[in-house]
Order: C-alpha cells, then structure tokens, then sequence
C-alpha cells in the first residue's frame, strides 16, 4: 500500500507536468491553429539555457526569469513570426513538416554545440525525503505538483477572469467575430504563444532536476504532452490537467505492477480507449465543425 | 499539353534508373536502392497523407512491420516470395485496426494514434526476444533468388526493388484513376461535398490509410533483404517523421512527389555529411526554409514558374496592345 502510495505521488507530479506542456500545447492549437511537434523541444531548449546562465554565475531563479524572457522572445515572438505566421494559411501540413524540422535542428543543434551527455540540472525543492506514517514522498514531487497545479489554476483564472484572458478565449473560438468586435487578434494570438512558451520554462525548471538535461528529452515528453492534451478534450486548461494526471499516474502503475518495458505504450493505450469511447475526450463536449 | 513536360522527365528519369546502376559502386548501388525503398514507402503515405488527406505519423511501424515480418518468415526456412507478400496483407490489416478508431473523429486525432502506434510497435521490437531477437536484432537475412536467377548480388537486388516499385507505382496510378481513387482526391478536397455525393467518408479514409500502409510493408520486406539485418532503429518514431517530411516536402498528393521528396530525405542527409555532427541541423533548417517558400512541396516550383511566365506574357500583351483610353 505504501509503494502504491509513494507511486502515486510521483506519477501526479510527472502528470503535472505533462499537463503543463500539454496545456501550452492545447492553447497554441486553439489560438492558431499551430501543431507544434517541436513542444518537447521547447521545453528542452530553456532547461539548457538554464543550466547556461547558471554556469556563467546567476543563481537559479535569476536564471529562470532571464530564460522565461528569452523564451518569450525566441520560442514565443520569434517562433510565432518566423514559422507560424508565414505558414498559417498553407494548411496543416506545412507547419507539421516545419515544426518537425525545427525540432530536428534545435535537438541535433544542442547535441553538437554543446553536448550529448545528460546534464544533472539542480532542483528547487532539495532532495529530502518526509514521512507520512509509512509512506516515504519526495519532497521534489510535492512540490512539482504544487507548483504545477498552481500555474495550470492560474493560467486557467488568467485565460476566464482577465479582459485579456477572455480576448485570447474569443480569439481562439472566433478569430473573424473577435476581430469585429475590437479585439487585436495578433496580439492576443502572441500572447498565447508567450504564455506557452513560459509554460515550457516552468516544466523545464520542475522536469529536469529528475530527467535530467538531455538533448532529446523533448522527445517522449512532446508525445506525452499531445496524449495529455487530447485525453483530457483539447478544451480547456483544466482538460489538459487531468489528461496529464492520467497518463502520469497509469505510467506509473503500469511500470511497476505491469511491465516496465511498456511504460511508454501506456499512454497510448489510454488515448485509443479514450476515442473508442468518448472520442470528444474526458471532458471534452462535442463541438461542431467548421465547413 | 499541360502534362508533357513532366512525362518527359519521367522517361528520362526511369532510363536513368535502369541503365546507370552496373556503373555504380557498391555504395552508391545500396544509396539508390535504399532510396527506393523510401519511395515505396512515402508512395503509400502519399496515398494516405496526399490524396486522403490524413496525418498519419506511423509509416516506418510497418515499414518496420514489413521487415520483421519478412525476417521471421525466412528465419523459419519459409521463402521470401511468401514473406513480401505477407508484409503487404499482415500491415492492410493492421492498419485496418488502428485506422478504425482513429478515424472516427478529427483528422489530426489519426496523427496521433499513428505516432503511439509507432513507439508501441518499437517497444515491441525491443523487447519481446523471443520474436524480434531485440535489440541485437535478426542477423543475416537472405536475398531471394527467383526462376533460378539468385538476386543475392547488389545489382541483381536493386533491379528487384526498381520492378517491385515500378509494379506498385503503376497499381497506384490506376487506383487513382479509376472512379475509387477520384473519390480519395474528392474526400481531401472538400469532405462535406463529396459525402453529400454519395462517397463513404470514413471506409475510404480507413481503406486509403490500410493500402498506404500495406505500401510501407512490402517497402519494409524489401528493406530487410538489402541490409539483410534487422534491429530497432531504423523503425523509431523519427523516421515516420522523416517520411512524412518527405512527402510534404516532394508534394503530398502529386504522383511524382515521394519520388523527389525520398531523394531530399535519404540523399540530402548524405550530401550533408560534410558538416559532420552539424548534418542534421542544416537539413532541419532546410526543411523549414524549403517550407516558407515552398509550402506546396518542391513539385509546385512548375507551376509557380508557369503562372510567373503567364503573368509576363499577360503584362507583354497589355503592353503590346494598350487598351484604348
């Protein structure tokens, strides 16, 4: 029971996570109709940078502003006007076929210009261990959960509570409406792509310490982030969060009590049941579509 | 008239495939023929991604499918002739079973299932021992021999694989000309109009997904006698993007277009190799720079040469014969 416990906790934080790319993940489909497949790599890139600026001598918080910065810079402005706004109308495909070439360029890049070994990466939250009764919890998963939650809450109260959250949710539905009714559309379009690209930040600042920093870590986390996204109805942040949660969690599980060398199939058997059965998601609610 | 030009091309190009291989080395023999075999394969996800309009991220699963199947079927003293089939027939049925849930809802939703798929079907080959030989893999597969020819030489294998692909090539052209395959291109163009004439939206989608995937296995098949060794890695997630990339980028929905985007994404890498660990930088930066300015794959550079030079001749006869005031 007390393994089960301990398991358990450590598949909610790795969930959170989860949920934390997928949300930015969500967010950018729904604002731009931007597939990302380079998203693992966006949270790659910054733990990198991190470690970088940590190296050069600012301690790690500082290190972390000045990388959601950047990001907002490089993967947020720079990535919405190089690549997705140019390839907005040409359809679907081409942004796939971009976003994967970026994604091979920024991962072979990091490998060649500054290292293919796994860099230890230092966590917030220190390494203790507490004991509830017989159950022994990381300290390093409370706390990502914590934080992780948090930051999903607050961006779901920025994105339903704020005049501008509300402009990015009106953008996201109906961009020509939006506009009609006054709203700056790119503008709020850039703001999604800030957001998520801070998002990315915080799941590089909360993943790493335990995945360490590597150069295809984007990999499976990308995956588990479009499995999160779409599991929970590709509808709002809270949908994000619970897809996230369940992939972690049944990973988890299913690594210890089923087979460790599936583990990275579990989140793909959940997706397949999920459009099975209730193909809008687990929360999702059926939404017509557009001719 | 509009046609010509490419048929041309077309000719010339088989000539060339048919007649300049017994002057090539041993590397540049494997290079073609490993080429072709990616055409094979981005044939089948053309007809997939291209013509049924479906992302579907899981082609070197069966491409991977198709080997093993192969290698196991020789492995049992069976012969390949019964294997290269079976690859074909054992991927259209299990495309069949992925395609069927994935299919019932949003496009992009056939992206994703086909991307697990593609990590399940890796995990499978590492680590079930007993099937695959897992990450040692299956050591030397044979080459068939046919009417008492062997093909266990390079060359006589690469004109093996160029019959195989012009076969499977020439069963495609008809499969698009015939009534069936003008409802796959009337389901990409506008899917609420050609359900509103009578097509099958999903069963074609589904049956489109099935015939590009059982592509990939006999690709797969063909793939595992030329290295005549199979293991995992050739058959990881990154290579059904890599064919996926290839057929955007060649064209998607042109029937010439796997057969240029395979040659950016088997022999650019190659042509690469000079910038060493940097390789794979420049062809992910030229994948995107190719995308901004092509978005419509390297076969919509005619047209838009066509529509310049018709501008041209519009802008010389307006200038030629001014409008009268």
């Amino acid at each position: 029971m007390a393994d089960f416990l301990q398991l358990l906790v450590s598949g909610l934080a790795t969930g959170s996570i989860y949920a934390l790319a997928g949300l930015g993940f969500t967010l950018l489909w729904q604002a731009s109709g931007t597939i990302n497949f380079a998203q693992g790599e966006f949270v790659m890139l910054p733990a990198f940078a991190m470690l970088v600026l940590s190296a050069l001598g600012l301690p790690l918080w500082a290190a972390f502003v000045a990388t959601c910065i950047l990001a907002v810079a490089v993967l947020g402005w720079g990535f919405k006007r190089a690549i997705a706004d140019p390839l907005f109308k040409s359809g679907l495909m081409p942004i796939v076929v971009a976003t994967l070439g970026l994604s091979i360029a920024l991962r072979n890049g990091v490998r060649a210009g500054y290292t293919a070994e796994p860099q230890p990466f230092p966590s917030v939250f220190g390494d203790q261990l507490f004991h509830l009764g017989a159950v022994a919890v990381s300290l390093v998963d409370v706390g990502t959960l914590a934080a992780a939650l948090a930051l999903v809450l607050a961006t779901q109260a920025f994105l339903t509570r704020t005049v501008t959250g509300r402009a990015m949710q009106a953008v996201a539905q109906n961009a020509a409406s939006a506009t009609v009714l006054g709203i700056d559309v790119p503008r709020m379009v850039f703001y999604t792509f800030a957001v998520n690209a801070v998002l990315a930040c915080a799941a590089a600042l909360l993943i790493t310490p335990t995945y360490l920093a590597k150069f295809d870590m984007g990999e499976s986390l990308g995956t588990k982030a479009f499995f999160a996204a779409v599991i929970g109805g590709f509808n709002n942040s809270r949908d994000a969060l619970l897809g996230g949660i369940i992939v972690g969690v049944c990973e988890n599980l299913a690594a210890a009590y089923v087979s460790a060398a599936y583990k990275d199939a579990v989140a793909l058997a959940i997706f397949m049941l999920v459009i099975l059965l209730k193909p809008q998601g687990l929360l999702g609610k059926p939404v017509e579509r557009k001719v | 008239m509009r046609m010509r030009p490419r048929w041309l091309v077309a000719i010339a190009g088989s000539a060339v495939l048919l007649l300049v291989p017994p002057f090539l080395k041993g590397y540049g023999l494997y290079l073609l023929s490993y080429w072709l075999v990616f055409v094979i394969a981005t044939m089948g996800l053309n007809l997939t991604v291209g013509y049924a309009g479906q992302a579907s991220l899981g082609q070197a699963a069966f491409l991977g499918i198709g080997a093993y199947c192969v290698a196991i079927v020789m492995k049992a003293g069976l012969s390949f002739w019964l294997g290269l089939p079976l690859s074909g027939v054992l991927c259209f049925v299990v495309g069949l079973a992925l395609g069927f849930p994935a299919l019932r809802v949003q496009a992009i939703y056939l992206a994703f299932a086909t991307l697990g798929f593609n990590v399940a079907v890796w995990l499978v080959m590492r680590n079930e021992e007993w099937l695959t030989g897992g990450t040692s893999g299956i050591n030397d597969v044979g080459r068939p021999g046919l009417f008492g020819l062997s093909l266990e030489g390079n060359l006589a294998y690469y004109y093996l694989i160029l019959a195989v692909a012009s076969l499977l090539a020439a069963l495609l052209w008809g499969l698009l000309r015939s009534p069936w395959g003008k409802a796959f291109t009337a389901l990409r163009d506008n899917p609420i109009r050609a359900e509103s004439l009578g097509v099958h939206v999903q069963a074609y989608t589904l049956l489109a997904f099935a015939i590009g995937a059982s592509y990939a296995g006999v690709a797969g098949a063909l793939f595992a006698s030329l290295v005549q060794f199979v293991e995992p890695t050739p058959f990881h997630v990154g290579a059904s993007f890599t064919m996926y990339l290839m057929v955007v980028v060649g064209g998607s929905g042109t029937f010439f277009g796997p057969v240029l985007g395979a040659v950016i994404g088997v022999l650019l890498p190659e042509w690469l190799r000079f910038a060493q660990g940097w390789y794979l930088v420049a062809f992910g930066v030229a994948v995107i720079l190719l995308m901004l300015w092509l978005p419509e794959g390297l076969l919509g550079i005619p047209d838009r040469l066509r529509a310049r030079s018709e501008a041209r001749d519009a802008a010389r006869d307006a200038a030629a014969h001014p409008e009268p005031p």
